[in-house]
């Protein structure tokens, strides 16, 4: 299920100006890796070159290599849709789809791929989905009723379920506790170290308690002014980012002296 | 409690205020005032409602201005005024639904709208018959709106999906379209009418009277109302959602179909039937491309039409030998095209209430 991804010198543009400038980078399978890194330091960007989502945005478009166990994302004849399937994403805002049920929002990567699920099928992998995402005895009760009549946290972790129903190799996380309030986020990150034994999991968080709290390993970007490129400015276990940083920015930002 | 009543007096907040239905005794006055005074110099509906109106905004300036401070006597005035603006625009929608309900109202019963109408001459006797009925108006008016709406609609969504979801912002194709819809939208009735008969002139040969042909002109004046409607829907709908789509590993058409357009399907329907509402009522281009008829005609691909626009002009500019039934069956069909519209109006709501996301309080 899960998978290793090894990104070489890869640069990411918007039309012409260069946002994120030669990260390289290897993730672990079965490990949470945190980005932290000021606003605007080209994170969030570069986690959604991890599964095609970037060039969603018009004129985006990338240079460079992202291995997943050795297969090209950027290889020529490479469909993005099949990459999102093994690689799946959750926002920084939930957003379940408001037409469709809970039930429906958890089965929507199945349905939407036209797969037929006999109803015994669909039930199972609705609760497995759930139990996973630590909202099934929330919303068992109360599976037909609309994603959208849930609370954000339930919302958030609606979605988490969603992803994973998919059963995808890699879990993107961007900033996906930014919304809510402390006890949906501790939902969330216990959950993310349930998850931790199946997927290979990446975290945006500009909240460096969180990043400690739930990362194996933690990446540190940065940029040097406004209109200049992102850079990955130093990646190591979350322990020796947080404690005895390489690099003088790194320690600057992770002691709060900026940013 | 005598602290409270302590508190109140010396109150630094307080500011002299009218009376909480100061605004009702003044209309009253008003409306009085100007009642006597245009009973005096001769009775006239328009000019004791005019005067009504004058004489209450000055006297609320005025009493406000005295008794309050500026401030609320501007605010007094405006309130005045946006209402009198609003009654304005009322005016006239009221008095014609009134006049068409009244005048209308004796013609229609069931068999006004389930009678073909018309004159007929039999030709031993030379007797004239007159029947009166609609029932080929109604028919020829769903039937070219519905083809109209058939073709419409399609054009006109997909062109929405095309500028929003497939062109790039900017690209001189979506640039191109978006400018045409515009012009389009300005197109007057009659050349729509004109378009769609010269194109059957053309393609059928002299007197291409159809139905059809009348449909292809409304679909010339409703294909911008659409595109527009649906552009602006579509937009509404979250690019969150589409990411959420495409982040599941759906393709691009299967988010469109069963994302965007499925969260976006209440103000479609609304935008269609808006624009249905704005074409079933057309006369002039129905005229030229349809003309009229008083026989039935079921065939939307041969032979001239009749519709309740079109009926309602024709009744009361050529009328049959029998005049009063002529008049009052052209305000029959007035109200029943009247009456048709609101019915189309209520079913859009139903339809739009029925899919409207759910849960979204």
């Amino acid at each position: 299920m899960s998978k290793r991804i090894e990104v070489n010198d890869l640069n990411v543009y918007y039309d012409k100006f260069l946002a994120v400038e030669g990260v390289s980078i290897e993730i672990e399978p079965r490990s949470v890796t945190a980005f932290i890194g000021p606003s605007g330091c080209g994170k969030s960007t570069f986690l959604r070159t991890l599964n095609r989502m970037h060039e969603v945005i018009p004129g985006a478009h990338v240079t460079g290599h992202v291995f997943i166990d050795g297969d090209d994302l950027y290889a020529p004849g490479v469909d993005p849709v099949l990459v999102r399937r093994e690689v799946g994403m959750v926002f920084q805002r939930a957003n379940p789809f408001p037409t469709m049920s809970v039930r429906d929002n958890v089965l929507a990567g199945v349905k939407l791929n036209n797969v037929r699920l006999p109803k015994r099928d669909a039930d199972d992998l609705v609760e497995k989905s759930l139990v996973n995402a630590n909202l099934w005895n929330e919303v068992k009760d109360r599976l037909g009723a609309p994603g959208s009549s849930l609370s954000g946290g339930q919302q958030q972790r609606l979605c988490i379920a969603r992803a994973i129903a998919v059963q995808p190799d890699v879990l993107l996380m961007d900033e996906p506790c930014s919304a809510l309030d402390p006890i949906s986020t501790l939902a969330i990150e216990d959950l993310i170290h349930e998850l931790k034994s199946e997927y290979t999991i990446v975290i945006v968080t500009h909240n460096m308690q969180q990043a400690t709290r739930v990362s194996d390993k933690t990446a540190f970007f940065n940029i040097a002014g406004t209109g200049k490129p992102g850079h990955l400015i130093e990646f190591d276990d979350t322990t020796t980012i947080f404690s005895n940083p390489k690099v003088k920015a790194t320690e600057d930002y992770v002691s709060g002296r900026f940013g | 409690m005598s602290a409270d009543t302590a508190r109140t007096a010396s109150n630094s907040f307080t500011a002299t205020r009218l009376p909480r239905l100061i605004e009702l005794y003044t209309a009253l006055g008003a409306l009085a005032v100007s009642g006597i005074v245009i009973a005096l110099i001769g009775w006239t509906t328009t000019g004791f409602l005019v005067l009504a109106a004058a004489l209450y905004l000055m006297l609320t300036g005025v009493v406000s201005g005295v008794v309050e401070n500026r401030r609320k006597a501007v605010d007094r005035l405006v309130r005045g005024l946006v209402t009198v603006a609003f009654l304005l625009a009322l005016a006239p929608l009221v008095s014609t639904l009134y006049e068409v309900i009244v005048r209308g109202w004796q013609a229609l019963d069931w068999n006004f709208i389930f009678t073909t109408g018309g004159t007929i001459i039999d030709p031993a006797t030379m007797k004239i018959t007159n029947t009166i009925g609609a029932w080929q108006a109604v028919i020829g008016t769903l039937e070219i709106t519905g083809m109209a709406t058939l073709i419409s609609v399609p054009i006109g969504i997909l062109t929405a999906v095309f500028l929003v979801e497939y062109s790039p912002p900017g690209h001189w194709m979506s640039r191109t379209v978006t400018f045409l819809v515009d012009v389009m939208t300005g197109i007057p009735s009659i050349v729509a009418g004109l378009f769609a008969f010269a194109l059957f002139t053309l393609v059928v040969g002299p007197k291409a009277f159809s139905g059809f042909s009348a449909s292809i002109a409304l679909c010339v004046l409703m294909i911008p109302t659409v595109v527009r409607s649906s552009e602006e829907m579509l937009k509404l709908v979250s690019p969150e959602l589409r990411e959420a789509s495409y982040a599941l590993g759906v393709t691009k058409f299967t988010t469109i179909v069963r994302i965007v357009l499925r969260t976006a399907i209440a103000g479609l329907i609304t935008g269609v039937m808006l624009a249905i509402a704005r074409v079933i009522g057309e006369t002039a281009p129905i005229f030229i491309a349809a003309s009229f008829t008083n026989n039935f005609n079921g065939d939307l691909f041969s032979g001239a039409m009749q519709t309740l626009p079109v009926m309602a002009y024709t009744g009361y500019k050529f009328p049959s030998s029998d005049i009063p039934a002529s008049l009052q069956s052209a305000w029959g069909a007035a109200l029943l095209l009247v009456i048709l519209v609101v019915i189309l109006n209520l079913i859009a709501r139903l339809i739009a209430w029925a899919f409207k996301p759910k849960g979204l309080q």
